[in-house]
């Protein structure tokens, strides 16, 4: 057996059943085997790198397993790393796969060579070069096992050509990694520590980021909730992880979360932190973030606890075997919240005010009301980034976990249409839409021709405001509003463009126009582009800015500033 | 573990054995990792342990709790990391090596000497203008030995960096 077919061998072993990827002179002997196993693995060809890795990210993040994406050495390697940088940065499990020149000319500066070792050493959880190709099985088992494990996030593989093409003659079998052993239990007298402070605080709030997702504890966080009554907020990471229609869900917190949450935040006696690592884009000014709260925090990465913020009580382990270890804790004591969560729940409701969102030319939450309309529990939104994805994170409901995908840590740019591919494949039975900006969506618009020729069904629905709209919006607000190269002039036109790849597109310029709009692309079976012509100068609000209190927000909803508590 | 709540910076010296793979990347895996995250080194070595396939580091380090804290715990995520001691040197020996060049005369000659045998330093290469001394201690009494030393004038110094072991067993 030669290297290329023990490598494929060992990603069925994983059971890997689809790979995103790109060929080139360094791969070419595993592109050679993809002939050979074309029933066990399908191959799905992008248009450039990064898609790829943007694709496994979103296969990632619907089925909880890594995604797989393939490149060739030198600048095929290069293109990958915005991918898996930006899996990194939302703990994605990932198996980043690229070529390399042979062993013989590695660093001799050969054709198309790369130090991917070197490049990916600070955005991936680890990392691996195979110069023997007796050492392939086990060097990509345990890739997955540290992908897929503990705190999650990309690996590395880099593949020299010769690896690929000389012959298996003895594998080695030693699984074993011994810098390796996350813990998923939490210390029992923490837990008891957090039960006892959970059912002492008067006003309690949970804090639910991505982990929660992760560690798929949505059920062992609804029934907590249920027992003591206790709000709930989640981080944009973590959107998705608790139904939105809850009357104790307070929404998206943060810089451009709901004000109700950030006071709630900011009011609170308790805070209970499962799975969010406290971002800058969370607390804001550190100094003043939480400051009547003592704060729980748990977490699988124990340097993410006390990182960013002091913490009260660290709990290192999985969220959902914590929540169910805190469950039993308290199960018998249980007392709810009541005065607390009457007060939390009358201001959500008046978080929730009507706002006009009607006329031409389309302010921008009137889409985000479309996808609330269309969109069934099942299917998935995924964003691109910059006005439009915080747009959605404050607008969009979401009710079931891993339907709400977007690039949060990173903040990619042309994130969201390859993750939406990646995320059909991984759901072909919901409908995937992706939310995007006229900016973000073209910087991957070449992936139409992948939707296209591989038959991949998504639906981009583009914000189309003209400008680069989170960067206009602040050098509105903070720079005078001198506007400098934000202007994109709505060129191209993307329902042109959609045709030139043989593709459906709609343009949407008038709000009588959208609701058929979002229904025809809805049922299309192939994808269909829609460019919504929006407010050129539309802003997303309230916002507090970049470390300031997270009470200080501006902007429209709740017009008493600090004083809903 | 855990500062409390606006606790007051309290910077003191650390030093951290690493016991880690012994495979290429992993001195650059740890060191990017420093430099990213703007640990400062005082001093690093590396060598060979009694365990086939594992190499022992050692760091020294200037931090206050909460930064070492961060420093142990990012140390740790590294997956070739296998293992992390504390070796301050409240409960370690702590040993540094140290070669000095000093400069030298017929007349200051052996008042140098006699300043090494009494510090336990050895005299490794002599020359007519220079010796060479050898001196195994603690970082402090080399410091206080370089010290004495100065006004000879030291004309080249290769210090290799603590070490250090756990007391007990």
């Amino acid at each position: 057996m030669k290297g290329s077919e023990a490598i494929i061998r060992a990603l069925l072993e994983e059971n890997v059943e689809y790979i995103f990827g790109f060929p080139g002179g360094a791969v070419m002997p595993i592109y050679d085997e993809f002939l050979e196993f074309k029933d066990d693995l399908r191959h799905i060809l992008v248009r450039h790198e990064q898609a790829a890795a943007h694709a496994a990210d979103g296969y990632a993040k619907v089925t909880g397993r890594a995604g797989v994406c393939l490149a060739t050495s030198g600048p095929g390697a290069t293109n990958l790393v915005t991918g898996i940088m930006t899996a990194y940065m939302d703990s994605v499990p990932m198996i980043a796969l690229a070529g390399n020149v042979p062993t013989s000319l590695l660093g001799n500066d050969a054709f198309q060579e790369s130090d991917m070792m070197g490049i990916t050493m600070p955005i991936t959880k680890h990392n691996f070069q195979i110069r023997d190709p007796n050492t392939i099985h086990t060097k990509i088992k345990k890739a997955f096992t540290i992908a897929q494990e503990g705190r999650p996030g990309p690996v590395y593989i880099d593949l020299p050509k010769d690896c690929q093409t000389k012959e298996v003659t003895k594998e080695t079998n030693n699984f074993k990694i011994a810098g390796f052993k996350p813990v998923f239990e939490g210390h029992p007298k923490q837990i008891m520590k957090a039960a006892e402070m959970i059912l002492k605080a008067e006003r309690p709030v949970i804090l639910a980021g991505g982990g929660i997702l992760i560690s798929n504890a949505s059920p062992e966080l609804s029934k907590l909730v249920e027992m003591l009554n206790i709000p709930v907020t989640t981080t944009f990471m973590g959107k998705s992880c608790f139904p939105e229609s809850h009357p104790l869900c307070l929404g998206m917190l943060g810089m451009h979360g709901r004000k109700v949450a950030n006071y709630a935040i900011g009011n609170a006696d308790l805070i209970i932190n499962l799975g969010c690592r406290f971002s800058d884009r969370i607390t804001g000014d550190l100094e003043t973030f939480a400051s009547q709260a003592k704060i729980i925090h748990v977490d699988i990465d124990s340097a993410e606890i006390g990182k960013n913020v002091k913490i009260d009580l660290p709990i290192v382990g999985d969220a959902k075997k914590v929540l169910a270890q805190l469950i039993k804790a308290i199960e018998a004591k249980a007392g709810k919240h009541k005065e607390w969560t009457e007060k939390i729940k009358r201001f959500i409701k008046e978080c929730d005010c009507e706002i006009d969102i009607s006329g031409s030319p389309l302010d921008p939450r009137k889409i985000m009301s479309e996808f609330n309309r269309v969109l069934k529990k099942d299917d998935i939104l995924v964003t691109g980034t910059g006005q439009h994805q915080m747009f959605a994170g404050h607008f969009v409901k979401r009710e079931k976990p891993r339907t709400f995908l977007s690039s949060g840590g990173a903040g990619t740019m042309g994130y969201g249409f390859p993750a939406a591919m990646g995320a059909k494949i991984a759901a072909p039975d919901s409908q995937v839409f992706d939310i995007d900006g006229d900016g973000s969506f073209a910087m991957v618009i070449q992936e139409l021709a992948t939707c296209k020729e591989e038959n991949i069904k998504v639906v981009p629905v583009i914000m189309n405001n003209a400008y680069l709209g989170m960067v206009r919006q602040w050098m509105e607000l903070f720079f005078d509003k001198r506007y400098s190269g934000v202007h994109l002039k709505r060129t191209p036109d993307f329902a042109k463009v959609a045709e030139a790849y043989s593709l459906e597109g709609v343009t949407v310029e008038r709000d009588s126009e959208i609701a058929e709009a979002f229904d025809r692309a809805y049922k299309a079976d192939s994808t269909v582009v829609l460019d919504v012509i929006t407010q050129e100068e539309a802003n997303i609000l309230p916002m507090f800015p970049a470390g300031a209190r997270n009470t200080d927000m501006f902007g429209n909803c709740i017009q008493k500033r600090g004083k809903l508590f | 573990m855990i500062e409390a709540k606006n606790g007051k910076k309290n910077e003191s010296e650390h030093i951290i054995g690493i016991l880690v793979d012994d495979h290429p990347g992993v001195m650059s895996k740890l060191c990017g990792l420093f430099a990213r995250r703007g640990f400062n080194i005082n001093s690093i070595i590396v060598g060979k342990t009694d365990k086939p396939g594992l190499t022992h580091i050692v760091i020294s380090l200037v931090a206050d709790n909460r930064t070492i804290e961060q420093v142990e715990k990012q140390i740790n995520k590294l997956i070739d990391v296998v293992k992390i001691t504390d070796l301050s040197p409240q409960h370690s020996v702590v040993r540094e090596h140290c070669l000095v060049r000093v400069s030298s005369t017929e007349s200051s000659r052996d008042a140098i000497v006699n300043l090494a045998k009494l510090k336990d330093a050895k005299v490794l290469n002599v020359n007519h203008t220079s010796i060479i001394l050898e001196l195994v201690d603690s970082p402090q009494k080399i410091d206080n030995f370089l010290e004495m030393l100065a006004k000879y004038g030291v004309k080249e110094l290769s210090r290799t960096g603590i070490n250090a072991m756990q007391n007990g067993n």
